[in-house]
């Protein structure tokens, strides 16, 4: 069980594809993975305090944002840069669990973890470079992603809903999900075509998830709007040349 | 990050008693039986206790102790869970030689290899217990080779000290014993320097731009937003906040203690009629240098995740 699955080339490797050029940090991801998966697959996703002073809850998916830049003068670039488990190829978490609770699935590569069997040492937290594992204090048990296990492969859902909550909740098409082990699938398409990139990859745990980077930054300068008074007027406002002189009057 | 404080006494506690029980284990193979029955009793069930009672409050940090059973299943791939079977199979040796030592079963012939047994038993548990922080690739400083050289010398020198208390209450003391001890915490006290100064030379933990991917060269990137307006569960780690905060001021403490009770080790041979109080002194700052180390060395790490998951100014 914890040791990991073997490895067949052209394996069925369902994932994550989220692209960093569009997210626009609105949380309906997040909003639609507490809610789906409150019901779902494992013991509901608790919240404790949550009208009081410090409410704190497991969420399986959060928007992170960063602020990039380079030189001074240059503009910066903002990223909402959402995180969840990233089902990796080679995870840690599964191995280094002392029950078997944690396991990664050889048909589909999904990383679960048995809320029955999960004793709480929360040794797979710390084994996580990617924070990726909530412990719930209420059920003593270690909450992940379960890339919707329970919605994609209901038939009770149409096809286009077979999808995680995450994907089907995002208003800009910024995530997307399918078979990463198929060079054709849409998602190796995508990511071959944007330069998709792992997190981390020197650790060496393959995570499945890609990112799709944001487009580069506009190469403007940052440049400060000439004051009023140097421009010059193109002589048909009276009144605004009236202030242009009232200006380098009183800058004297 | 989250280590329990349990964690603590567990690895404090067991790690003398297994300390203890291993060097029990090798004076019977190099003695045979008991001098003593009741030194030996006393000896055998102060390890004994120390051992259980770390188990158990290891058992303390689990969501689910009464699922902890089902820790003993995972050991071809989980250190956790080689470190479970190996601390009970450990039993099973340290009861027969026990046994053996103390008369209770005769078989003086079998004293030494029971003895010897036993006392691999509990080199290859705390092995175990070390294996688990230093296979941890997450926390670069669990992430070394002396980590587990480390975990050895402080169960072996806490459990030296221990044993020349117990031998100076008992009547038992000899001066090879405060040797023993003495050796061992300045072995400890040298692995633990070269350990801080390993972890101190190689560069710092993972910088944000690496964890994100997002930076091309030259830029920087800086957390601008963060996902929730309170803690998550992996920043909860306050006792650990403190303990980072004052490491330099930790460290110094441990190295202190760790001299410190060498130098009552010392005096023992010296000032002959106060050999129960100066061992029992030097057991105690042996014991507290081991738990302050522990306190230092499981939260020391900031994982590379909190460079991803906390507010700037948390990751310190």
């Amino acid at each position: 069980m914890t040791s990991l699955p073997a490895q067949v080339s052209g394996q069925k490797k369902l994932g994550l594809v989220i692209d960093l050029d569009i997210c626009v940090g609105c949380q309906a991801c997040a909003t639609s993975c507490k809610e789906w998966n409150t019901q779902g697959y494992s013991a509901p996703l608790n919240d404790r305090d949550a009208y009081g002073t410090s409410p704190e809850g497991t969420w399986l998916n959060r928007i992170h944002g960063y602020e990039v830049k380079g030189a001074e003068d240059e503009q910066s670039r903002i990223v909402h840069f959402p995180r969840s488990c990233l089902h990796c190829e080679e995870p840690a978490c599964v191995t280094v669990c002392p029950t078997g609770a944690s396991y990664k699935r050889a048909e589909d590569g999904i990383v679960l973890v048995n809320p029955e069997t999960c004793i709480g040492c929360k040794l797979c937290s710390w084994a996580c470079p990617y924070g990726a594992r909530e412990y719930d204090y209420d059920h003593g048990v270690m909450k992940k992603c379960t890339l919707c296990v329970d919605r994609i492969y209901n038939e009770n859902f149409a096809e286009e809903d077979r999808v995680p909550a995450c994907v089907k909740a995002c208003p800009t098409g910024a995530r997307h999900f399918g078979d990463l082990g198929d060079a054709e699938s849409k998602v190796s398409r995508l990511v071959a075509e944007r330069q998709g990139y792992d997190l981390l990859p020197e650790m060496g745990y393959k995570p499945v998830n890609k990112y799709l980077p944001p487009r580069p930054r506009s190469s403007e300068k940052f440049t400060v709007a000439p004051t009023p008074s140097e421009t010059k007027s193109d002589g048909k406002s009276r009144i605004e040349d009236f202030f242009r002189w009232a200006d380098r009057l009183l800058s004297r | 990050m989250h280590p329990a404080y349990s964690v603590i006494l567990f690895t404090t506690a067991s790690g003398a008693g297994y300390g203890l029980l291993a060097l029990l284990g090798l004076v019977g193979f190099n003695h045979g039986p008991a001098s003593s029955l009741w030194f030996g009793l006393a000896a055998l069930v102060i390890a004994l206790c120390l051992i259980s009672l770390g188990l158990l409050s290891s058992t303390f940090h689990l969501g689910r102790p009464e699922r902890a059973w089902r820790a003993f299943s995972q050991w071809r791939s989980s250190w956790l869970s080689r470190e479970g079977i190996a601390s009970v199979i450990t039993f099973a040796p340290a009861l027969l030689f026990g046994a053996l030592w103390l008369g209770f079963i005769d078989g003086p012939q079998w004293i030494g290899l029971a003895g010897l047994v036993t006392a691999a038993m509990c080199a290859v548990t705390v092995f175990c217990t070390a294996k688990i922080y230093s296979t941890l690739t997450t926390i670069r400083q669990w992430h070394q080779k002396l980590t587990v050289p480390v975990y050895l010398a402080f169960a072996l020198s806490t459990g030296a000290v221990l044993l020349m208390a117990i031998a100076s209450v008992f009547g038992r003391y000899q001066t090879f014993q405060a040797g023993l001890a003495m050796v061992t915490l300045l072995l400890t006290l040298v692995l633990k320097y070269l350990y801080w100064r390993q972890i101190d030379a190689e560069p710092r933990d993972r910088t944000i731009e690496a964890a994100t991917g997002l930076a091309r060269t030259g830029e920087k990137v800086r957390q601008w937003e963060v996902p929730h307006t309170a803690e998550n569960f992996i920043m909860k780690e306050m006792g650990y906040v403190v303990a980072r905060k004052h490491a330099e001021k930790l460290r110094r403490i441990v190295m202190i203690l760790l001299l410190a009770a060498a130098l009552a080790t010392v005096l023992t041979v010296l000032v002959s009629a106060l050999v129960v109080p100066l061992s029992l002194v030097a057991f105690l700052l042996a014991a507290a240098a081991a738990a302050v180390e522990r306190w230092l060395f499981l939260p020391k790490p900031s994982m590379s995740s909190r460079s991803t998951t906390a507010p700037n100014g948390l990751n310190s």
